[in-house]
């Protein structure tokens, strides 16, 4: 568990030098993610190693983003007098997003045939 | 013989109790939500936010003293987003087969996301700083931080709009793509993580393995796509 955990934070702390020194638009955890993406692809014990651990911290993902959600109803008076627009330009274009997403890749996945099996 | 303000001055000057805490609402939440069914609306993030805002209220607790906590949970957002690799790597097969849909996807959704909040909120009047906070908000918070940043705009406000667009997506996208009748899960999981980011990518997984993979891939490539599409289309709005 240590080891894969050391691994896990390792790839992190990778990504995290790499977006600094390159001053890359990428977020260090997301380099990280690519990173040991293709670890677990070229060696296959990477992969049964990292997979308990990480799917633990993964089951319970909604619960990592709680103590940002707070920090949120402490500053929801940021958002002031234009909480209204604000809030309507979120719900709106969340939703136009959503679909317009789901819909190009469902047109897409017909156009060229994929099919989930 | 100690009395309760003695015992509350002592644990709130640690970490324990608020760290405590969160994980008791979240268990709570939790267990509320499954025992209703998981409906969208009984957001288990939602519920234990609301919870602990309710107590931080009336214990009169500074947000700063709970993060002292909560930072620890918070921490392991970036091992977390290095985890995604593993679902990933599961789906390699099934990735392969949807190169073409994923980029079509995210590209489409990304470039709605940020051109009709910034149409729609210009429209009502919103100020060209409020703008380009508001720009990134479908992308996971430390890269909406930066890009709003580099834009301008404020990071505490582009913090606040991310967990929002994250909560209003995790609550509307299974109502929505139902009615849609979207029933691949690949175009449901990947359209959520690239709107709703992280919080969408929760959902996700809290719907369908398939549907949780794909958000992650959304998230991912949504936030590189954002950080090079966003400058841009806030000129248009200039």
């Amino acid at each position: 568990m240590i080891r894969a955990l050391a691994l896990i934070l390792l790839c992190q702390l990778a990504g995290e030098v790499a977006t600094r020194a390159g001053g890359l638009p990428v977020p260090g955890p997301v380099l990280g993610m690519a990173l040991l993406w293709g670890l677990m692809s070229a060696f296959a014990p990477v992969a049964a190693l990292v997979k308990p651990v990480g799917e633990g911290i993964l089951r319970h993902l909604s619960l990592l983003f709680v103590p940002a959600g707070v920090g949120v109803v402490g500053h929801i008076d940021q958002l002031g007098t234009q909480a209204l627009a604000l809030g309507l330009a979120i719900v709106i274009s969340t939703a136009l997003a959503i679909a317009a997403g789901a819909l190009a890749f469902t047109l897409v996945a017909r156009l060229t045939g994929s099919r989930d099996a | 013989m100690h009395d309760f303000a003695d015992i509350w001055s002592y644990l709130a000057q640690g970490p324990l109790l608020w760290l405590t805490l969160t994980l008791i609402a979240y268990v709570l939440a939790d267990a509320a939500a499954e025992a209703l069914g998981r409906p969208p609306l009984a957001n288990t993030v939602l519920m234990s936010v609301v919870l602990l805002g309710l107590m931080l209220w009336a214990t009169g607790t500074p947000y700063a003293t709970y993060f002292e906590g909560a930072q620890f949970v918070h921490f392991l957002l970036g091992p977390a987003t290095v985890s995604l690799a593993i679902p990933l790597h599961a789906q390699g097969a099934r990735l392969k087969r949807a190169v073409l849909p994923v980029i079509a996807g995210v590209g489409t959704g990304s470039l709605v996301a940020v051109a009709s909040a910034l149409a729609i909120a210009k429209a009502m009047g919103v100020d060209m700083t409020t703008l380009a906070t508001l720009a990134p908000k479908s992308t996971t918070a430390p890269v909406a931080i930066g890009i709003a940043q580099s834009l301008g705009g404020s990071p505490t406000l582009a913090a606040v709009l991310v967990i929002l667009t994250g909560i209003t997506g995790a609550l509307m996208a299974t109502p929505l793509l139902n009615a849609l009748r979207l029933k691949d899960w690949r175009a449901r999981g990947l359209a959520v993580g690239t709107a709703a980011h992280g919080i969408g990518t929760a959902r996700a997984f809290q719907v369908h393995p398939t549907a949780g993979a794909f958000a992650g891939i959304g998230m991912g490539l949504n936030a590189i796509l954002t950080a090079l599409l966003a400058p841009a289309v806030l000129r248009l709005f200039l």
